[in-house]
């Protein structure tokens, strides 16, 4: 049976009424439209659903919305838009990394819990921090230096 | 319209116009030949617009696959019209509204579609002058262009105010040359991609992205194997489920919709679980056994390349043979293919991401018993695909699902397996090559014998009927994979195994098997990718037999200037050292190739670290030179070659998709891993730019050297030549342990 859940979304309470098991990703895409998240797997093995719950990575498509509780969700769209945004993601734009930004959704959200929790990270932590989320078009090493930028000048 | 809606909320480009776009001609022996893709598109107004209002719109049959063509395209208008670049808007891949340019694919829209958008802005330019002149009284040529602001000195007049006497509704003549190398200002730019800002913040930016109003969610059933025949299955309890709006059944599919996307996945789930089916076991055996079985079917033959060898110059003759294998490989998009699709009032619009989105229209119409006339087929974009995975098929699917609900529209995408199991892979291949040797070192005779499936069956190769569901209807479209057609032509396996090289005799030959028991169509450099491998493989067993450098030794065969530009440049900045030996572990491999024998040149020097304990290899730098011609972009270009790379390294090292006899065995990530983030290689691009030569596509140009280049660098630190794909630990410890007298 449906049931109303009450989730904490970049920052809003939202409100949604579905069965207990629903990932949480097709909460985020359908209910409240958003765009970031995006199905790729549905088994955890992509990293492209990658949001941050109260700051860590998070597969949206592996964890059900009656697991969330009153934790904080944080999308793509909660680190900036428009005019107002985030060097992870003004660094990729600047480092053109991206060919078709399918994975940028968790490559960004995965940096970003890197960031937060060690702000000078070397290649090499980087490389380890993004190695489960797949990248089919080659752009690893365009995505790894946007990191770093974003990283110098967040100082 | 809410695609107009969609789209301007997308961040694609506002239309000022909403008419259809007249006088797309066929091709006519009759016509003159006009350049590029003009040629079968002749209308000025196909290709541009200029609005009373200001607005500049181009139009390309081509589409974004995150190649960055859109940009490419809109720089190249830029410079031909003198207007800004951020004021070109683009609609792209659209049935009712575009050229039709066929296949965004094989490297060929900045050619194609560039080269006719280059013409037209320019002829379109000069009428733009023209009426200018004639309302200044006074000479074109005493005429300026800024920012489509044309001046004489003193007076000012805009495209917008001469939109409607320079009218652009007529056929393009083509006379008018593109501006000079020397004027361009825009092309040559590293100007950034247009589609990256809404892919960074969570902007619609896919189909996937698409929501419309009382949209539903459709999800497909496939069968376990390609030709298994549905017995039974529990349609009562499936509509029973909650938000259920349709099942769907015809023949062999199953498709169902739903309120909400969980709801379809999980009725889907229930459909599966309930559905009985027949299964035939007539799967070929998998690899190794797979490439005797290959050189065994029906096949073709066709000789690509002939030249008789001169009589050998007396002295000794070495011969040297050698077989080379690749697996079936999946394209492995990371987002599994989606679709859009709305039957209402006799009508479907079906958004696509689609490389072709005239050619998929055919398909449908065909497998939807309707005329083309009633399908609108829209490009938005997905997954990067690398070729033909599953984007046509599951418009099919979310049409067939469309006309069981009601008028509504229904987003379908794939689920994971459906892509892994359903798309046509690359096709396996068996090089086996020949080399005959003088006793000075130079190779006079050279073989290069290819077996392979078909690499296009995209929508209408080999008289169509392409789309997946409709093999499986109970009224099935005729396809290669249920019923047995007449052969079609063979197809693309052969690229790239004629070599560039200046041998004086050689023969390769084609043998082209119609027959799929395993889907295959085009993946990324179609044929070349294997060919490139077994041929600069070979010719580095061949500089081996005669004792010389594998770099002095493509030289000493190749005239070609560019070519030898591009291998000398990448040997140059890889610091390539004659003579110097491999370690036991660590080795440099070179390879070289011009896509298609018509295409980019790239040259790629490999550096590799092997384990020797593990078999495992780490390719740790690739260093590249490339020849594309014009520039339009450094960095798109420098993105594409070192996506190749990564891409090639990443098939070369891993990859290869699993089977038994029945059934496709690869159905998760877990079953095909790819190159990750802490095993991608360092990689260098450098250009050469050639601004007074046409523009070369360079999309699928590194991917042949790359492997080649990986494969000789094994052979150099090792000692030991691997020559079946992929190079995983396994293979490579298996070799190493046979061969201990090797090197090291």
């Amino acid at each position: 049976m449906p049931q109303a859940y009450s989730l904490r979304v970049n920052g809003a309470a939202r409100s949604v009424s579905v069965e207990p098991d629903t990932p949480l990703l097709y909460i985020l895409r359908n209910d409240f439209g958003l765009n970031g998240p995006r199905y790729g797997c549905g088994l955890s093995q992509c990293g492209a659903c990658t949001v941050l719950i109260e700051g860590r990575p998070v597969r949206s498509c592996a964890i059900p919305v009656s697991a969330i509780g009153d934790k904080a969700v944080l999308t793509l769209e909660g680190l900036g838009s428009g005019g107002q945004l985030h060097p992870l993601q003004k660094a990729f734009i600047e480092e053109q990394a991206a060919q078709c930004g399918y994975c940028t959704n968790g490559m960004i959200m995965s940096a970003k819990a890197l960031l937060d929790r060690n702000p000078k990270p070397t290649e090499a932590q980087i490389r380890k921090a993004l190695a489960a989320n797949l990248c089919r078009c080659g752009t690893h090493n365009r995505i790894v230096r946007a990191v770093q930028r974003a990283a110098k000048e967040a100082v | 319209m809410k695609r107009r809606e969609f789209l301007k909320s997308a961040g694609a480009l506002v239309v000022g116009f909403s008419w259809s776009v007249p006088g797309v001609l066929a091709q006519q022996a009759t016509l003159p030949r006009l350049p590029g893709s003009l040629n079968t598109n002749r209308m000025l107004d196909a290709w541009l617009r200029i609005g009373t209002d200001g607005k500049v719109t181009i139009f390309t049959g081509k589409c974004e696959l995150g190649q960055g063509i859109l940009t490419a395209l809109a720089q190249i208008a830029a410079d031909e019209l003198d207007v800004a670049y951020e004021r070109i808007e683009i609609v792209s891949a659209d049935t009712s509204r575009t050229p039709d340019e066929g296949v965004t694919a094989g490297s060929l829209s900045v050619e194609n579609s560039g080269t006719a958008l280059r013409y037209a802005c320019a002829e379109a330019r000069q009428i733009l002058l023209a009426a200018a002149a004639a309302r200044l009284g006074v000479a074109p040529e005493r005429l300026t262009v800024a920012d489509g602001v044309i001046s004489d000195g003193a007076r000012k007049l805009t495209y917008a105010e001469l939109a409607r006497e320079a009218s652009l509704r007529r056929e393009a003549t083509a006379r008018v040359k593109p501006k000079p190398a020397a004027r361009h200002q825009v092309i040559g730019r590293s100007v950034p991609r247009r589609d990256i800002p809404a892919k960074v913040t969570g902007g619609p930016a896919y189909v996937q992205d698409l929501r419309l109003p009382g949209m539903v969610f459709g999800r497909v059933v496939r069968p376990p194997s390609y030709r298994a025949e549905l017995l039974s299955f529990d349609e009562a309890a499936v509509r029973a489920l909650p938000g259920v709006v349709a099942v769907v059944r015809d023949g062999n599919f199953l498709g169902v919709a739903a309120e909400r996307e969980e709801q379809a996945i999980r009725a889907a789930q229930a459909l599966r679980a309930s559905a009985k089916w027949r299964e035939p076991a007539d799967l070929p055996p998998p690899p190794p056994a797979l490439y005797e079985h290959l050189q065994s079917m029906r096949a073709q033959e066709k000789v690509v390349s002939e030249k008789a060898p001169a009589a050998p110059a007396g002295g000794r003759i070495t011969t040297l043979e050698a077989t080379y294998t690749r697996p079936f490989q999946s394209h492995g998009s990371i987002g599994p293919s989606c679709a859009v699709a709305q039957y209402r009032d006799g009508k479907y619009t079906v958004w696509t991401h689609s490389q072709g989105v005239f050619p998929l229209r055919r398909d449908l119409a065909r497998a939807l018993r309707v005329p083309e006339a009633a399908i609108t087929c829209i490009h938005v974009e997905g997954s990067g695909c690398y070729g033909h995975n599953g984007a046509d098929d599951v418009a099919l699917d979310a049409a067939l699902v469309a006309r069981a609900t009601g008028g509504r529209p229904v987003k379908l995408q794939w689920m994971r397996e459906d892509e892994f199991g359903w798309e046509p892979y690359g096709s396996a291949m068996v090089m086996k090559l020949r080399a005959r040797l003088d006793a000075d070192g130079r190779i006079v005779d050279w073989r290069h014998d290819v077996w392979s499936h078909p690499h296009s069956t995209r929508p209408t190769a080999g008289g169509g009927g392409n789309l997946l569901a409709g093999w499986h209807l109970a009224d099935p479209v005729p396809s290669q994979m249920v019923v047995k057609r007449p052969p079609a032509p063979p197809n693309q396996a052969e690229r790239n195994a004629v070599p560039l090289y200046d041998f004086p005799g050689q023969r390769i030959v084609l043998h082209y098997i119609n027959d799929m028991p395993i889907r295959t169509s085009a993946l990324r450099t179609l044929g070349a990718y294997a060919n490139v491998f077994a041929l600069e493989s070979f010719m580095d067993e061949a500089a081996a037999a005669a004792g010389a450098d594998p770099v002095e030794f493509r030289l000493r065969h190749m005239k070609d200037p560019r070519a030898r530009a591009v291998i000398e440049l990448c040997a140059d900045k890889a610091g390539w050292k004659p003579g110097a030996r491999g370690d036991g572990t660590r080795g440099r491999g070179f390879g070289f190739a011009q896509y298609k024998n018509s295409a980019c040149y790239v040259a790629v020097a490999a550096d590799v670290a092997v384990d020797r304990r593990t078999g495992k290899v780490r390719v740790v730098r690739a260093v590249s030179a490339v020849d594309s011609g014009l520039v339009i972009n450094p960095d798109g270009l420098v993105n594409q070659i070192e996506g190749g790379i990564i891409q090639s390294a990443s098939w070369t090292l891993k990859e290869a998709v699993a089977f038994d006899r029945s059934r496709i065995t690869t159905r998760s990530w877990a079953d095909y891993p790819i190159l990750t983030f802490p095993e991608v290689p360092e990689v260098q691009v450098h250009i050469i730019n050639r601004p007074e030569e046409p523009p070369l596509g360079a999309g699928e140009g590194s991917q042949g050297p790359t492997v080649a280049a990986i494969a000789n660098a094994i052979a150099h630190a090792t000692g030991v030549r691997l020559r079946e794909l992929p190079f995983t630990p396994q293979r490579l410890k298996a070799a190493l342990a046979a061969a201990p007298a090797q090197a090291a």
